[in-house]
């Protein structure tokens, strides 16, 4: 066990240092983003712009430059190019409206996922199950921003029962935080829902022949405790460990565009409007957490799993 | 095309896979006119999906829309008299007797006429919504196409490779899959997008320009590459230690050889599995990427873009938003339904779940 979590840990290791390269790579190379120029100013002289990027590193060679950059990314003094400020604060004041934006659809799209996948399994071939493929399946092709245009339009505006948007600190007013946030929330569990009880539906199908949901059956238990004791906490495994990666993505900024319609003023809305304004180290750093934030829960659960089950550590 | 997954060209490879362990014989043993004996796994698979009538009417909903998008100059020059980026902004236009602006002078535009000039309203730009629809369909499918073609055939090489040879060559590219995995889809897709767009890619001689389709459509089959490389490799770890390639490795085959008579056939299913799910996916991701501007690059229209320019206008002319987003969405369903019939019709355990 010991041998397999270090294994895991260095290959985990080599992967983060790898992300922390790739990321820094795509973003030196955005073009007309010469950060020199853009932090000097529209009128600066050919002088000053040449002193700017000396004060800032941007002349040295460029493993120079990552290193500088990664040592201010883990020391947290980060300054974002357009405004001047400190990057990593600015992520921290995003972070509570992520967070409840994260934990709310958690909470929403695994209940529902795990409900709605149930009921398929339990139907399946019948005219329900048929029913909720379809429906899962609407879930999974629409996009964040249509479901949230729509939702907005009906519910906020023809029917003005929530707000048009905008984040209240739990704080504040727990209310309002609670009104403010319904819409993203069921915005952001809609493809979850669709992709969870698919995947539920067909892992319990799976488990249901097996031998020792056979054996259950035969030594009497009711059709629902088979169901609930030994099919549906196998089959939770796999959903279980996918919960614990979307999480991490959202709560990296992966919920960027429900943050954008809603302008929630989350991390990912942050990212976006660094993006627009070709604002390089918000960017950045925030692509390359929500990365660390997915690596981790990976490692995570894939020792969580050779914990579980031998079969995985002595083979691997 | 994509969406005919088990056509005639992979019948043959179809024919190899029902006897593995010895190709030839099972060539020779089961030709084309032979009845039940020597059906093919494809062949069957083409009868199931055959009776799944609601996967294929899906899968005609998005081959209609792919035609229609397909019309858009047609429709452009015939029916509206306008281009996707022509501005009418000033004009007016006579609705059924009474004439009307364009654009009203408060910069509302003008909702759904149900004519042919203007059928789905204008945008705020006085644009024909109808002819952008069907430009930016194109565009949009174009890349979801594109880029499912790039994703399948880098993540076939690539897994096949690090599968077949294990060891430090496997070593070094699953590492990369799961460098470009850990990033979520859309933010690295935004990463790049952002410094592509701009600047347009060099790559030796050729060089891409910024606003070309070409960029979008490599990032997002770029993008996707773990996704299927990851199941691919698994796949090919198990498929090597079997007996018909120790054989085919003792009549003097090279690795070269091998992977691509032996094991790829073998990998036919999977990859026909994985086809619509990358079209599907890929239209959503170009959908996002346009709609947060690291996409398709204005004025050009695409779905994506259509929507998140008209979100700004949301309450004012919900026809922006609607139209192009229905229409997507419709697209997506169709190959995403279809792609789930394809599934169940090559998965022989499918027919055993649906029992239940």
């Amino acid at each position: 066990m010991g041998r397999f979590a270090v294994r895991r840990v260095a290959s985990m290791v080599l992967v983060l240092f790898a992300i922390t390269v790739l990321t820094f790579l795509i973003f030196q190379k955005i073009p007309n983003g010469d950060p020199a120029l853009r932090l000097a100013g529209r009128t600066a002289s050919p002088e000053n712009i040449a002193s700017v990027r000396h004060t800032w590193g941007l002349d040295r060679p460029i493993w120079d430059q990552y290193l500088i950059t990664m040592q201010k990314v883990f020391t947290g003094s980060v300054i974002s190019y357009t405004q001047r400020i400190n990057v990593i604060d600015q992520i921290r004041r995003g972070l509570p409206a992520t967070v409840s934006l994260a934990v709310g659809a958690g909470v929403i799209w695994l209940f529902w996922g795990i409900v709605l996948g149930m009921v398929s399994a339990v139907k399946a071939g019948r005219f329900s199950d048929r029913a909720l493929a379809v429906l899962s399946l609407t879930g999974i092709s629409t996009p964040v921003f249509v479901v949230g245009a729509i939702l907005l339009y009906v519910l906020a505006f023809l029917l003005p029962i929530f707000p048009n948007g905008g984040y209240v600190p739990i704080t504040q007013d727990p209310f309002q935080w609670f009104w403010h946030l319904v819409l993203p929330w069921l915005t952001l569990s809609v493809l979850f829902i669709g992709f969870y009880s698919r995947v539920l539906r067909s892992t319990m199908l799976d488990t249901m022949g097996d031998d020792y949901v056979r054996t259950a059956r035969a030594k009497g238990l009711s059709e629902r405790r088979v169901l609930v004791r030994h099919v549906l906490r196998t089959s939770l495994i796999p959903i279980v460990s996918l919960w614990g990666l979307d999480f991490a993505a959202v709560i990296g900024g992966g919920a960027i565009i429900t943050e954008t319609v809603f302008n929630l003023q989350g991390v990912g809305q942050y990212a976006a409007q660094s993006i627009q304004s070709l604002d390089v180290p918000p960017v950045l750093v925030i692509v390359m957490f929500a990365a660390f934030a997915v690596v981790l829960l990976a490692a995570l659960i894939d020792i969580l799993y050779a914990y579980l089950d031998p079969r995985i550590r002595l083979s691997g | 095309m994509a969406t005919q997954p088990a056509g005639t060209s992979q019948e043959h490879g179809g024919l190899r896979l029902a006897g593995e362990a010895d190709p030839d014989l099972a060539g020779e043993g089961a030709g084309e006119g032979q009845p039940t004996a020597g059906v093919g796994p494809y062949r069957l698979a083409l009868r199931r999906l055959r009776r799944n009538h609601v996967a294929l009417a899906f899968g005609v909903i998005f081959l209609l829309v792919v035609a229609v998008s397909a019309a858009a100059p047609l429709y452009s020059r015939y029916i509206a008299h306008t281009g996707p980026n022509d501005n009418h902004i000033t004009e007016t236009i006579t609705v059924s007797g009474h004439s009307e602006n364009v654009v009203s002078t408060t910069g509302i535009p003008i909702g759904p006429t149900w004519h042919s000039r203007f059928f789905f309203g204008a945008d705020q730009n006085g644009r024909d919504v109808a002819v952008r629809l069907l430009y930016g369909g194109r565009a949009s499918l174009e890349i979801g196409l594109l880029a499912a073609v790039i994703t399948t055939v880098l993540a076939t090489i690539v897994g096949t490779t690090a599968g077949y040879f294990r060891g430090a060559v496997d070593g070094i590219l699953a590492r990369v899959m799961d460098v470009i995995w850990a990033y979520p889809p859309l933010l690295l897709g935004i990463a790049l997008g952002t410094s592509l767009a701009l600047g347009g890619l060099k790559f030796g001689p050729l060089t891409i320009r910024g606003n070309s389709l070409f960029i979008p459509a490599l990032i997002i089959g770029f993008v996707y590459v773990p996704w299927v490389g990851k199941p691919i490799r698994g796949q090919v770890l198990s498929l090597r230690e079997r007996e018909f390639i120790d054989a085919a490795r003792t009549q003097g085959m090279g690795h070269v050889r091998i992977m691509t008579s032996e094991v790829l056939p073998n990998l036919g299913s999977t990859i026909v599995v994985f086809i619509p799910l990358i079209i599907a996916n890929a239209i959503l991701l170009e959908a996002a990427l346009s709609f947060l501007g690291a996409g398709v690059q204005p004025p050009n229209p695409s779905w994506g873009t259509m929507i998140g320019e008209g979100l700004q206008l949301l309450t004012a002319a919900p026809h922006l938003v609607l139209v192009p987003g229905l229409t997507l969405v419709l697209a997506v369903v169709g190959i995403n339904v279809f792609g789930d019939g394809v599934r169940d019709a090559l998965d022989p355990r499918a027919q055993v779940r649906l029992q239940h």
